[in-house]
């Protein structure tokens, strides 16, 4: 089975969907219209969404539901968007945050 | 008991608990086996027996008796149960040859006649089972159930099928 | 026009706040309901399952259809319902400071000011501790349940539980019925937590439950990418000459839930520490009102319980504000409240449920102590 959940006994099919093109880190990837940023980037196979300020180490998803932070991504040009929490929007730039910010060249 | 380390029931256990039918009424035709051990409040498998062969009563903690003259096999409670926790025993059904009913709550279904690993409450495969009926009309509202037909010396120790289409 | 006085403003929209708001709405009270998500429910739109229970009171519906049938009638009794809003102030005089917006919106803040205030803020999932418990692919069994059931995607495909009760025995299974495989299911206690119905059928399925073992350590590059497993001795100390290594790349872990309890605490009504319970838990009485009046809780904020009784707890403290507000006759109330109660007390009988029964009646004792001549 593929990391999307097409198909289930009680949920039924995947309902159809519109698909809009968001960027991640500069690369254009398909989503669908009104999923959260972090079930896109999960079906992208995409798990860390930063870095953290001291050590530079990766977070992604932990609880899922707004109140850990750990899914934050800076979201065109926002930082500290919790991406389980936010939908996506047809042209969305989604970039990785790095500590309080996006990427700055290669100050990682 | 080994439910409350290992995840698993016994037949022992089952008779123990005073849940488990006689070797008499499970040689005469279908019948349900409700493997529910524990007093939790619940009761949805009372209302949804037609014949009234399942009592809970009060207080809804009680665990539920089967009267075995009432009990027809029908199944419908199979799919009532939100424990999953009931399955259909026929072991009249040939000489050789007795079917077990489950709830089977995966996607995808079998198709009958297909040929199924037949695993007992350990999750361990004893024998193959050929599906002979696969269940999942609107008012079990999305608890399909599953009769295999296996050996007859594993009708009794059969709970369900190894899941189609695992590998990811 | 925005409305900014209130009769009821409920705080949390799941089970308890839904059934509290539809009850204070039926008895004709203007009825406010906020929160924090783009759709109410709390954890029902999860929770894909059949309940258990009284078949007389939803027993045998799965919380999904639950969630839609508590949307239904909350919106055919007049709630109003604000969205994408958290209540991050709740002040004396009964004004509650709101903030609506997504995190990549500008957010506004509006002044609420309520007769009646229902906290219905929930709970929120407990953490254990590991070496690489901070590699991405660790989360809460929540979370990968909110991932399968609401977002449909899988998180993982190998996954390890951590936690042998309810939560962790039902998202095994419902992440096998989103076609993950669950490599293992660790409990550190020496017998499993949660009904044996639940492990019974993770357990044919073909998941080992592995009782007096934890979890000590993670690894993987970027992500989870196998996790140790061992022993635990009596004193709950791993015996690590019985590590075991898993393949796994997801760690999901069920360790159980506290209430969410900052704004009770914020509002300084008297609080009391109950384990059973979860943790920090209001005082409040058999209205479900805290020791500050006109403030009442309901559902998981005042101890980690189910589904079953949050919807119970939301009714009574429902009708409780509606007849406070004088919009119901207090015979009637009374009549409904007795019947609540046993349903109640009925939903916390048996060997799963009598701590909690307890526990409640502590919670109720305290208040007593604390609040005498109400």
């Amino acid at each position: 089975m593929s990391i999307r959940v097409e198909k289930h006994i009680v949920l039924g099919d995947a309902p159809p969907c519109n698909l809009v093109e968001i960027t991640v880190d500069g690369k254009k990837v398909r989503a669908q219209e009104g999923e959260k940023i972090l079930a896109a980037l999960i079906a992208q196979g995409i798990i860390v969404n930063r870095y953290t300020v001291k050590r530079k180490e990766p977070r992604g998803l932990f609880c899922g539901i707004g109140q850990c932070t750990d899914c934050a991504m800076v979201v065109d040009g926002k930082p500290n968007v919790r991406t389980c929490m936010t939908p996506v929007k047809e042209g969305m730039v989604i970039e990785t945050q790095y500590g309080l910010g996006a990427r700055q060249n290669d100050k990682v | 008991m080994s439910i409350k380390e290992n995840g698993f029931l016994t037949i022992g256990e089952l008779e123990g608990a005073g849940q488990y039918p006689s070797k008499e009424r499970l040689a005469k035709g279908p019948m349900a086996v409700v493997e529910c051990i524990q007093e939790i409040p619940c009761n949805p498998c009372e209302e949804a027996c037609k014949f009234k062969a399942i009592e809970v009563g009060q207080p809804i903690t009680n665990l539920p008796k089967i009267h075995e003259d009432k009990c027809m096999g029908c199944g419908v409670c199979v799919a009532q149960c939100p424990g999953l926790a009931i399955f259909i025993v026929d072991k009249s059904y040939s000489k050789d040859y007795g079917t077990v009913a489950f709830p089977y709550e995966y996607y995808p279904l079998p198709e009958t006649d297909e040929e199924a690993e037949a695993v007992d409450r350990r999750g361990q495969v004893l024998c193959s089972g050929k599906v002979v009926k696969v269940q999942n009309p609107k008012s079990f509202d999305r608890t399909p159930v599953i009769t295999l037909e296996v050996p007859i010396e594993y009708a009794e120790r059969i709970r369900g099928m190894k899941r189609k289409g695992v590998s990811l | 026009m925005t409305k900014y006085e209130w009769e009821v403003v409920v705080i949390g929209g799941g089970p308890s706040g839904l059934a509290a708001a539809i009850e204070a709405a039926k008895a004709d009270c203007e009825v406010l309901l906020i929160d924090a998500n783009e759709k109410a429910g709390g954890q029902l739109f999860k929770q894909i399952h059949k309940f258990f229970g009284s078949s007389a009171h939803r027993a045998g519906i799965r919380g999904i259809d639950i969630g839609e049938e508590l949307l239904a009638e909350a919106q055919k009794h007049g709630v109003e319902i604000w969205l994408n809003s958290v209540a991050i102030g709740l002040f004396k005089e009964k004004v509650i400071a709101v903030e609506t917006g997504k995190d990549n919106e500008s957010k506004i803040v509006k002044t609420v000011r309520a007769e009646k205030i229902i906290l219905a803020a929930g709970a929120s999932e407990n953490a254990v501790r590991f070496r690489g418990w901070t590699l991405p692919g660790v989360m809460g069994a929540g979370a990968a349940q909110t991932m399968i059931n609401v977002n449909r995607v899988l998180p993982g495909k190998n996954i390890l539980m951590i936690g042998s009760g309810n939560v962790g025995l039902i998202v095994s299974y419902q992440l096998m019925q989103a076609g993950a495989n669950v490599e293992a299911l660790v409990e550190a206690a020496p017998s499993i937590g949660g009904y044996a119905v639940h492990a019974a059928k993770i357990v044919r399925a073909g998941v080992p439950i592995y009782t007096r073992h934890t979890v000590t350590e993670a690894r993987g590059n970027g992500r989870v990418e196998e996790a140790d497993i061992c022993q635990v001795d009596r004193c709950w100390q791993p015996v690590l000459s019985t590590k075991q290594t898993l393949a796994v790349d997801t760690i999901a872990i069920a360790a159980g839930l506290k209430p969410l309890s900052e704004l009770v605490i914020m509002h300084d009504c008297q609080m009391m520490f109950h384990p059973v319970l979860g943790g920090w838990v209001p005082l409040h009485d058999e209205n479900m009102e805290t020791t500050c009046h006109g403030i009442y809780v309901v559902g998981d904020i005042t101890g980690v319980e189910e589904a079953n009784t949050a919807l119970e707890e939301g009714k009574l403290a429902g009708i409780s504000a509606a007849k406070a507000l004088g919009k119901l006759r207090v015979l009637e109330a009374d009549k409904i409240k007795g019947e609540i109660w046993e349903r109640l007390d009925g939903l916390r009988l048996g060997p799963h449920g009598i701590a909690r029964m307890n526990a409640k009646n502590d919670q109720i004792t305290e208040f007593k102590k604390v609040h005498s001549g109400r």
